[in-house]
């Protein structure tokens, strides 16, 4: 299928650079085209290893586009992705993806449990039954957000925070080592984000990765160590304390100054 | 033996088994069907694959299984295909693609058949159409010494065969892939992240619906189909919320609406006073109407009556 054609980005393969084997994620002129048009524009990007990492940007910016060509969800026009110096199909196992909570039908017939289950699947392989040890291992990542109670209930019976917190399970159920979550803050209530953050910072000091699609500006300086700043090109990436600027932030959302000025009344307040 | 226990046998006991057995092939793919969104897909499949089962009779000129299912598969793997062309270069969503390829495949199934009837071939377009269980008979040895033996077996109609090995098939691929299903339905996303073919297991779904319509040809027919697909699992999602049990009463409700359904057919018109019985085929699929409005009068938790005791909207 030919999704891209008529240009070529920038930067091309043939200057393919060596990923070096202990960045969990190199991405590498990576294009990604929807209906012709460019969601992602000929991102570089080399992911620190063992740090929480935020991507931010305006809305359609591709930041879940971003993700999901990563992970191959999406098909990329160009580009070369890997993980820890290898293509994703070798280091599968070592990634986690929590969707965007909306992307899935909450309606679904299935219980908590088994919804943390599925974090198992890609460790049981095709056609094996879920055995007591995984399925005991699954219930220990919903007791670790807190939910351990809620097991056996159908998951349009959990609130919102809950729902968010069992997907949260589901990748702790994965024992990955780079995590990629969609919007994991999305219309949760206060108590279940403060435990999003209590994990991931643990996650962190397991030596684990996690890259987070995040909305809310105010909070990045608090939750994360490093940011991209995306806008279908990376404005700028890196350390949150001198990439997290007004002036990237100008550039990556445009003329939206309401927002910058709450970002820069929020930063003020705390100082 | 018995006259009465004879009649029932050859009469119905043959027509019975085919109507359940195909009523569990397509309650089990309906369930999924409905849980993944996809209804309209066993409406689609159930029409297209018409002109595939006209065009295999046409040129082997017998209806045997096995050539009517080769025609039927190809027809219903053009029209998948022919959904993903409309759908990408006209410009239109999957919904409006499906109602475009699957109309125009019956139509074609509807003229192919009106030529080969004015030529006078044996195609009854009722049989496809409305399906004839009442044509499925049995001449079972008349005593019960030779009745329990394995030479019976070899006298059984083909259309049990055939809607039996489509409910093995399916029951046989739930089984076997549960959790590949389950992860592919709910999150289509994480389950190609984790490396777990959604594509495949989504074909493989189509084929087998292929096989359970085609089987499903000689009972219910084509058009109704598609009741037996949609309703006993849009039953069974207003009365559970656990997938195996799911599963397992839209089976059960299938098979209720079916017995039900014969009976009413054969033996209701009797009852009222009216002497011809009515077709087996529409009664059945009034069956499954029935029993899905009354779950949706009186389910545990999404019934009306539930809804209003607890106040909830």
């Amino acid at each position: 299928m030919k999704l891209f054609s008529r240009t070529t980005p920038v930067s091309s393969l043939a200057g393919r650079p060596e990923h070096s084997p202990t960045s969990p994620l190199s991405v590498h002129a990576m294009t990604v085209a929807y209906h012709q048009r460019p969601v992602i524009w000929d991102v570089e990007y080399e992911a620190p290893a063992q740090a929480l990492i935020a991507i931010v940007g305006p809305n359609g910016a591709g930041k879940s586009t971003f993700m999901k060509a990563c992970l191959g969800i999406i098909p990329r026009a160009t580009g070369l992705v890997e993980f820890w110096g290898k293509r994703f199909e070798e280091q599968r196992h070592r990634v986690g993806y929590v969707p965007q909570r909306e992307s899935v039908d909450w309606d679904f017939p299935v219980s908590a449990i088994d919804v943390v289950c599925m974090g198992r699947y890609g460790m049981i392989g095709w056609f094996r039954r879920v055995s007591r040890e995984h399925r005991s291992r699954a219930m220990e990542c919903l007791e670790m957000v807190g939910l351990s109670d809620f097991a056996h209930r159908q998951i349009n019976q959990l609130s919102g925070g809950q729902q968010q917190r069992v997907f949260l399970a589901r990748a702790l159920a994965q024992e990955a080592s780079l995590y990629f979550m969609d919007e994991p803050f999305a219309g949760v209530d206060a108590a279940t984000e403060r435990s999003i953050v209590e994990i991931l910072k643990q996650l962190k000091a397991d030596g684990k990765t996690v890259i987070v699609v995040h909305h809310d500006l105010s909070t990045v300086a608090d939750y994360f160590d490093n940011v991209v700043l995306l806008n279908t090109r990376i404005i700028a990436h890196g350390p949150v304390s001198s990439t997290f600027t007004n002036d990237n932030l100008r550039r990556t959302y445009g003329g939206r100054l309401t927002i910058l000025e709450e970002v820069g009344e929020s930063m003020a307040s705390q100082r | 033996m018995d006259s009465t226990i004879y009649q029932f046998i050859a009469l119905d006991l043959p027509p019975l088994l085919a109507a359940l057995f195909s009523a569990i092939a397509c309650a089990i793919l309906g369930s999924y069907l409905v849980l993944r969104r996809q209804s309209l897909l066993g409406d689609a499949i159930s029409h297209s694959v018409l002109p595939g089962i006209v065009v295999a009779f046409l040129v082997t000129g017998s209806r045997s299984t096995i050539p009517i299912f080769i025609g039927a598969a190809v027809a219903g793997i053009c029209s998948a295909f022919l959904i993903e062309v409309v759908r990408k270069f006209g410009n239109v969503d999957e919904s409006a693609a499906m109602g475009v390829i699957f109309s125009t495949f019956f139509a074609l199934g509807i003229l192919t058949m009106e030529q080969a009837a004015a030529r006078n071939v044996d195609l009854d377009p009722d049989c496809l159409l409305h399906g004839q269980l009442e044509t499925i008979f049995w001449y079972p040895p008349n005593d019960w010494a030779t009745f329990f033996s394995w030479s019976t077996l070899g006298s059984v109609p083909a259309e049990v065969y055939a809607s039996a090995i489509a409910a093995f098939l399916v029951i046989g691929f739930v089984v076997v892939l549960w959790k590949e299903l389950l992860i592919s339905s709910f999150d289509p996303a994480l389950c190609h992240a984790l490396g777990f073919r959604s594509d495949l297991i989504h074909h493989t779904l189509m084929v087998l619906l292929a096989c359970a319509v085609v089987a499903s040809f000689k009972t219910v027919g084509s058009i109704l189909v598609i009741a037996l697909l949609v309703c006993p699992a849009a039953t069974a999602r207003l009365c559970t919320d656990r997938l195996g049990v799911h599963l397992i009463l839209s089976v059960v409700f299938a098979c209720v609406a079916c017995s039900t359904g014969y009976i009413t057919a054969a033996f209701g018109p009797q009852w009222l006073g009216y002497e011809q019985s009515v077709n087996v085929a529409g009664m059945i699929a009034v069956m499954s109407g029935v029993l899905l409005g009354g779950a949706a009068c009186f389910a545990p938790r999404y019934g009306i009556v539930a809804r209003r005791r607890t106040g909830r909207r």
